[in-house]
């Protein structure tokens, strides 16, 4: 029984730790630039193993998400990320679906008023 | 009214449309990165032929151009730009390291044995993790240095074109 209650401890904290779950997170969030339509999480290529390993070696150095991300993206541009920046090339990206939402939103209540 | 500006929203949206996909015609849909790293990433790494390590300062410290050949034993198309790597070897102004990716080593020897040995030296990058500092997608690929930057980037095997470039770059 202890047995079994250290092995369950042990799985839980492996399960919670902070190093898995970032790095899970991170891989995928990358996509797999040898790979088609595949995240380096998802994939098991030469390519997408050396990167899981990277990633993994720079969480053990300290640095963190977003400058992982940065490292990644001036080695391979920004196609890297599956989750684009906001910056001055992805805005209208950003904002588009908002403006369309708002344009709908105002040819909606312009019909209700008019019908009232 | 009404139907004038839904049919101005129906024409626009079709001209859109035609313009977006006309566009992306011509574009090629292999994806390569914008970013060229400009500086050649620092690292340590061992040699094949010697239990001794350096660091990347000191491979590329040199006056002169240098080519990094990323390459493994078990790669077919690097056989194929091998001999063209032998010839650009013959010359005096260029320097060609090895990175041999993810290989045994005895495997790697062999096939240096049998195909000729075009690098001064040679890295071992057992993990892969190397390339990816020089921002690799993998075997072959090479890169051209001068003082310390990359000065162009071959994704693949290197062909004539590719080598006639090399060799008029570096003179």
């Amino acid at each position: 029984m202890k047995i079994l209650k250290f092995f369950i401890i042990i799985l839980i904290l492996f399960y919670f730790s902070p190093l898995k779950a970032d790095q899970n997170k991170i891989t995928k969030n990358l996509r797999c630039l040898v790979c088609q339509g595949q995240s380096v999480y998802d994939s098991d290529s030469e390519f997408a193993n050396s990167l899981k390993l990277v990633v993994k070696n720079k969480i053990d150095e300290g640095l963190s998400e977003q400058q992982i991300y940065d490292f990644l993206i001036e080695k391979y541009g920004e196609w890297i990320l599956y989750d684009p920046q906001f910056n001055k090339n992805t805005y209208l990206l950003w904002f588009l679906p908002l403006l369309l939402f708002l344009f709908g939103g105002t040819m909606v209540m312009k019909k209700l008023i008019k019908k009232k | 009214m009404k139907n004038r500006l839904i049919s101005f929203i129906f024409v626009i949206s079709i001209i859109f449309t035609f313009v977006i996909f006309y566009k992306s015609l011509d574009k090629s849909s292999l994806y390569e990165p914008k970013s060229e790293i400009k500086d050649i990433p620092e690292f340590t790494a061992t040699f094949l032929f010697e239990n001794k390590e350096i660091t990347s300062k000191k491979i590329f410290n040199q006056n002169k151009f240098y080519l990094l050949n990323i390459w493994a034993s078990w790669c077919v198309p690097c056989r194929d730009e091998h001999s063209l790597l032998l010839n650009l070897s013959n010359n005096d102004q260029i320097e060609i390291i090895g990175l041999n990716y993810k290989d045994n080593t005895n495997n790697a020897k062999k096939f240096l044995k049998e195909l000729g040995n075009p690098y001064k030296q040679i890295l071992l990058d057992n993990d892969g993790t190397k390339a990816i500092e020089w921002g690799a997608f993998g075997v072959p690929e090479s890169f051209l240095i001068y003082k310390n930057k990359v000065v162009k980037k071959f994704v693949g095997p290197l062909n004539f074109k590719s080598v006639e470039e090399i060799i008029k770059l570096i003179k």
